[in-house]
C-alpha cells in the first residue's frame, strides 16, 4: 500500500515551525518517584516519559546472577493511552527490541564491576508518544541511573535525526516519522562522542548519513547540559524541600 | 564549600590524588557519582544517593530473616545479605547449639548490633556479634541512605551528641543507615522527626544550627 504523500516542509519550516536543526522543548524533572531509588521525567515536546530506577538489589532468579559484576535489566513500556489508538498492553515486538537497545546504550557508561552479582533495574513507561520515545527513555534513564547513585563514567544522552522531503532534520516528530523518508536515532556520551546506540530506518546516503550524526552530536551536547542543570539544580536549592 | 558534580564531571588533572568516587581517564581525574566533591587530601565524590556495601569492620544493625543451620542469614538494608554462624552466639561457656534449637537464640524478625567481620569476593558476608548484640524492648528503628550517616553523626559528633542531649534519648546509628532511638513516646517521635528531616536536608549548610533552633523551639512551645 502506498503511502500517501504530505508535504512536510512549507517555506523553509517544518509542519510545527521548527528549523531543520530545531530541537523539541525538553523538560526535566529528578526524583519525581518517592518508591525508587532514583527516577526522572522528561518531556520531548509531546513524549512524555518516566524512568525509575532500582537496585543495585538482590538479583533474583539466582541464576542470572553475575558473579563479576551488576546486571542492568531495562524494561521499555508504552502505556495503553501513550498513542492515539488503543496500544495493546504489554510487551510485544517492538518494545523487547527498544528494551534491549536502551539497555546496551547505556551499558557502557555503568561501573557494573562495583556490585557483583546484583541487579539493577531501569523502568522507562512511556506515558504520551510523539515519535522519538526510546530516545527520551535513554535521557530520562540516563538521569534517573545518576540519581539513584549508580557509579557511572558519563551520562548517556540521545536524540533521532530523519529524512522528510529530502533534507537532514533533527527531531522527528509523528506526522515526520510517519510520512518521512527515514529516521535514524542516535546514543551518545556527549563529552566524549562515543557512539552507544545507532540505528536506521529509510536511506540516507553516505553524506546525508555524515550530516545526521554530526547534527545528532551537536544536539546531544545540548540535551547533556540540561541534564546536568536538572540534576545539579536538585541540590542547589538551600532549603530542600525533599520528596516526602 | 560544597561542589556538587555528576558522573563524567572532570575534577582534576592530578591522577595521583584520585580516591573514593572517581575514576581515572587518560591521566585525568573524573567523577564517578552523583555527589559532593571534596579535594582536601584526595579528590573524592561523596555519594549523594546510593545503597550500602558493607565492608570490613562496619557496625550494623540487622534482621534476621532466615534461619539455615548453622547461619541466620541477616538482612542488613544492603544488596547482599549476611550471615550469622551460630559460633558467635555459643561462644565463651561450652554450650554447643544444635540443630533444631536455633530460633531459642535469635529468631526470625529479631534486630541485632553487629560488626561486619568479613566480606569475601563472591560477596559473602559474615557477622560477629558485639557484647550488647540484641536490640528491642520500647524502641524504634528508622532507616535512612547509608550517605546521610555521617550528617546525622555531625562533625566530631556534634550533631548526634545535640539530639541526645535535646531529645534525651538513647540513639544508636549504625553504618548502613539504621537508627536505633529509645526514650519515652514523645522524645522518641521527637528525635525520629529530627533524623529524617537531617537526611531530608542534608546537603544543606549550616544544617547543626538549624536542627538546634528547631530543637528549642519544640521545648519553648511544650514549657
Amino acid at each position: 500500500m502506498m503511502k500517501e504523500e504530505i508535504q512536510l516542509i512549507k517555506e523553509g519550516k517544518r509542519l510545527d515551525g521548527r528549523g531543520f536543526e530545531e530541537l523539541r522543548p525538553i523538560k526535566i524533572e529528578v526524583g519525581v518517584l518517592k518508591r525508587a531509588d532514583g527516577s526522572c521525567y522528561f518531556e520531548l515536546g509531546n513524549n512524555k516519559v518516566i524512568a525509575a530506577v532500582y537496585g543495585p538489589r538482590e538479583m533474583h532468579p539466582r541464576h542470572f546472577q553475575d558473579a563479576k559484576m551488576a546486571v542492568i535489566k531495562y524494561r521499555y513500556n508504552m502505556a495503553p493511552f501513550s498513542v492515539d489508538d488503543r496500544k495493546r498492553p504489554g510487551p510485544d515486538r517492538r518494545s523487547v527490541e527498544i528494551s534491549k537497545v536502551s539497555r546496551e546504550a547505556l551499558d557502557p557508561v555503568i561501573l557494573k564491576e562495583y556490585y557483583p552479582k546484583t541487579a539493577i533495574d531501569v523502568y522507562v513507561e512511556v506515558l504520551q508518544s510523539d515519535a522519538g520515545t526510546r530516545t527520551a527513555g535513554i535521557n530520562a534513564a540516563s538521569v534517573a541511573l545518576a540519581a539513584a547513585g549508580i557509579p557511572m563514567k558519563d551520562l548517556v544522552s540521545s536524540v533521532a535525526v530523519g529524512k522528510i522531503d529530502g533534507e537532514v532534520v533533527l527531531d522527528l516528530n509523528a506526522v515526520e516519522d510517519n510520512y518521512g523518508e527515514g529516521d535514524m536515532p542516535v546514543a551518545m556520551v556527549a563529552r566524549t562522542n562515543t557512539i552507544t546506540m545507532l540505528q536506521m530506518d529509510g536511506r540516507f546516503s553516505q553524506e546525508e548519513f555524515e550530516r545526521g550524526l554530526k547534527l545528532a552530536a551537536s544536539a546531544c551536547r545540548t540535551i547533556y547540559e540540561l541534564q546536568r542543570t536538572a540534576l545539579l539544580e536538585r541540590y542547589s536549592e538551600s532549603m530542600g524541600e525533599g520528596e516526602a | 564549600m560544597y561542589k556538587v558534580v555528576i558522573p563524567g564531571d572532570f575534577l582534576s588533572e592530578e591522577a595521583n590524588r584520585a580516591g573514593e568516587g572517581t575514576y581515572v581517564d587518560d591521566g585525568k581525574v573524573y567523577a564517578m557519582k552523583y555527589g559532593i566533591m571534596d579535594d582536601k587530601e584526595e579528590i573524592k565524590v561523596v555519594g549523594l544517593a546510593g545503597k550500602y556495601v558493607p565492608s570490613k569492620g562496619d557496625i550494623v544493625i540487622g534482621k534476621i530473616v532466615e534461619i539455615s543451620f548453622p547461619y541466620w542469614i541477616v538482612d542488613i538494608a544492603s544488596p547482599y545479605e549476611a550471615r550469622l554462624h551460630i559460633s558467635e552466639l555459643a561462644k565463651g561457656d561450652e554450650r554447643r547449639i544444635e540443630f533444631g534449637s536455633m530460633n531459642k537464640y535469635l529468631y526470625l524478625g529479631d534486630l541485632i548490633v553487629a560488626k561486619v567481620l568479613n566480606v569475601d569476593a563472591m560477596m559473602r558476608v559474615d557477622l560477629a556479634l558485639k557484647d550488647e548484640f540484641k536490640i528491642g524492648g520500647r524502641g524504634r528503628l528508622i532507616e535512612i541512605s547509608h550517605t546521610k550517616v555521617p550528617r546525622v553523626i555531625g562533625r566530631s559528633g556534634s550533631m548526634i551528641k545535640m539530639l541526645k542531649e535535646k531529645c534525651n534519648c538513647f540513639i544508636f546509628i549504625a553504618k548502613n543507615g539504621r537508627i536505633w532511638i529509645k526514650g519515652s513516646d514523645d522524645e522518641m517521635n521527637r528525635a525520629s522527626q529530627v533524623v529524617l528531616m537531617i537526611a531530608n536536608e542534608a546537603h544543606t549548610s549550616g544544617l547543626t544550627d538549624r536542627v538546634g533552633d528547631f530543637l528549642d523551639s519544640f521545648k519553648k512551645r511544650r514549657g
